[in-house]
């Protein structure tokens, strides 16, 4: 079995998800603070990609980083990047496409943290950076964990964007939910399943992990 | 010292209320801002940390200006030395009760004013503890020894033993007093407890409807002032009895229950589970 649809699969779920924290964050905190009238505006199209089929955002980011279209022949010509059939191409339509991931239950457990505890870490004088550094997040671990899997879950099980957007390539974007569709066409039924079995395997105890946390049990377990 | 001045328009569960607030406090003063629910008194607090933002008006501390609507002066919470219990305590759920007060430590400070802030409000043994784990009354003294660590001149307090019961309140009272007097603060404390404000307090600032009515020392506005006209009580009417020609009510009225008599000719206006209003004329009688 070629195992390399599946490193590719892995990689691409590590790396969207570390990208992912990074820019989920301060959006989250965003949008739990700011009073601005973009913020519904900006809410939406975070949780677009719940709703939209897959494929219309593939069909979009397709049309976007074509080197035959403005934005990407300015990529092309400025700064070299062909994101059309590349893994970097993959690598920002998966953060796009696992945003609402990441950002919702971030929101959800900065907004449910009681405000006296940041207005109580201003009143001692410390600033809105370290507030969040040292109060907010570390009461937020629950939510953040949540974030984080279910975005590096969501990314393993990408089919329409990355079918769209990165092809079939081997070894670039040929990712093992493209390889089992190839698979089955070819009428390869066995290895289709081998992916597929590993594939379930793992979401499995991904999530597994994460209810067994979030539910108290492994705390119960070790104490 | 503190010479506060403003005006703000408050949006609350019973409509719009606009609180236009003055008061003027000296060095070592402990004032307690007295009133009904959603009058204005957590607005006020709130808004010298500011915490919330005032719509007009000016606050000074120390000749300091803290705010100045028509300067366009505005201290950020960080930049106003206050220390501030809140309602809820606000605890960090994430540190211990030595790292709590450790968070508040200004840099370069000494950690020795952590042990004897810790050793003042009795919490030595408690100290390697996370807050989920204090009962009521041990989380309000940490909440109190956290606001004191950066040694601020004036010491703010919403409503700090309302969550308590009666032998843990009179005890943190205790404490309060001697933190007071002990690091000669200006204190500021939010209450409706009036056995706990003529304890506590030299000076009442009394609000009704966002405005301030009275400032007076504690017993003359208990007593001289009246205040208890005002103060309306609402009871339930438990039981009903005839003694000769009076009628004998008994009210209970949260946790108590009194008892009040009244002509028999009223009968008809009294029946079992009617609630009503007691005022302060009541007492009197």
């Amino acid at each position: 079995m070629d195992w390399t649809p599946l490193v590719l699969t892995f990689q691409l779920a590590t790396i969207t998800t570390i990208i992912l924290v990074l820019v989920a964050l301060p959006l989250a905190y965003w949008l739990v603070h700011s009073r601005s009238y973009f913020k519904p505006i900006v809410e939406t199209l975070v949780s677009m990609p719940l709703v939209l089929p897959p494929t219309v955002l593939g069909f979009y980011f397709l049309i976007a980083f074509s080197p035959n279209h403005a934005f990407g022949q300015w990529l092309d010509e400025y700064l070299g990047l062909r994101l059309v059939f590349s893994f970097t191409g993959l690598v920002i339509a998966s953060v796009i496409y696992s945003l609402p991931f990441m950002v919702q239950p971030i929101q959800a457990g900065l907004a449910g943290l009681s405000p006296s505890l940041r207005e109580a870490a201003f009143v001692l004088g410390k600033s809105k950076w370290i507030t969040l550094w040292k109060v907010e997040i570390p009461n937020i671990k629950a939510a953040l964990l949540t974030g984080i899997v279910l975005s590096f879950a969501h990314t393993i099980g990408e089919f329409g964007v990355v079918l769209m957007i990165g092809g079939n390539i081997p070894a670039q974007t040929k990712v093992a939910s493209i390889a089992i569709y190839d698979e089955v066409e070819a009428l390869n039924y066995s290895a289709a399943n081998s992916y597929s079995l590993i594939l379930f395997v793992i979401t499995f105890c991904i999530l597994l992990m994460v209810y067994a946390i979030n539910g108290g049990y492994v705390k119960r377990f070790w104490k | 010292m503190i010479h506060l001045d403003i005006q703000k328009r408050l949006h609350g569960a019973k409509g719009g209320l606009n609180l236009a607030i003055q008061l003027n406090l000296q060095k070592g003063d402990f004032a307690c801002l007295y009133g009904a629910s959603g009058v204005g008194k957590t607005s006020t607090l709130r808004m010298l940390a500011g915490l919330m933002p005032v719509d007009q008006g000016e606050i000074k501390v120390n000749h300091q200006i803290w705010f100045n609507s028509t300067k366009k002066i505005n201290l950020r919470p960080q930049d106003r030395s206050l220390g501030y219990v809140f309602q809820d305590y606000a605890l960090f759920p994430n540190m211990t009760v030595w790292e709590n007060l450790r968070f508040a430590l200004p840099k370069g400070a000494s950690e020795q004013r952590i042990s004897d802030l810790i050793e003042m409000v009795e919490l030595g043994d408690l100290q390697g503890q996370k807050p989920a784990t204090l009962s009521g009354g041990q989380q309000q003294r940490v909440a109190l020894a956290r606001a004191l660590v950066q040694q601020p001149p004036i010491l703010l307090l919403d409503e700090p033993f309302s969550a308590l019961d009666h032998g843990i309140r009179q005890k943190l009272q205790d404490y309060l007093k001697q933190i007071h007097q002990q690091f000669e603060l200006t204190t500021i404390l939010v209450s409706h407890n009036v056995h706990e404000i003529t304890k506590l307090a030299n000076k009442v600032i009394v609000i009704v409807d966002g405005k301030v009515t009275q400032t007076a020392s504690s017993q003359q506005v208990f007593t001289e002032l009246g205040v208890q006209q005002s103060l309306q009580l609402k009871g339930e009417i438990i039981k009903i009895e005839e003694k000769g020609n009076e009628l004998v009510l008994s009210i209970q009225i949260q946790d108590n229950v009194i008892q009040k008599s009244i002509p028999l000719k009223l009968k008809n206006q009294y029946q079992l589970d009617q609630e009503i209003e007691l005022n302060g004329d009541f007492f009197m009688h």
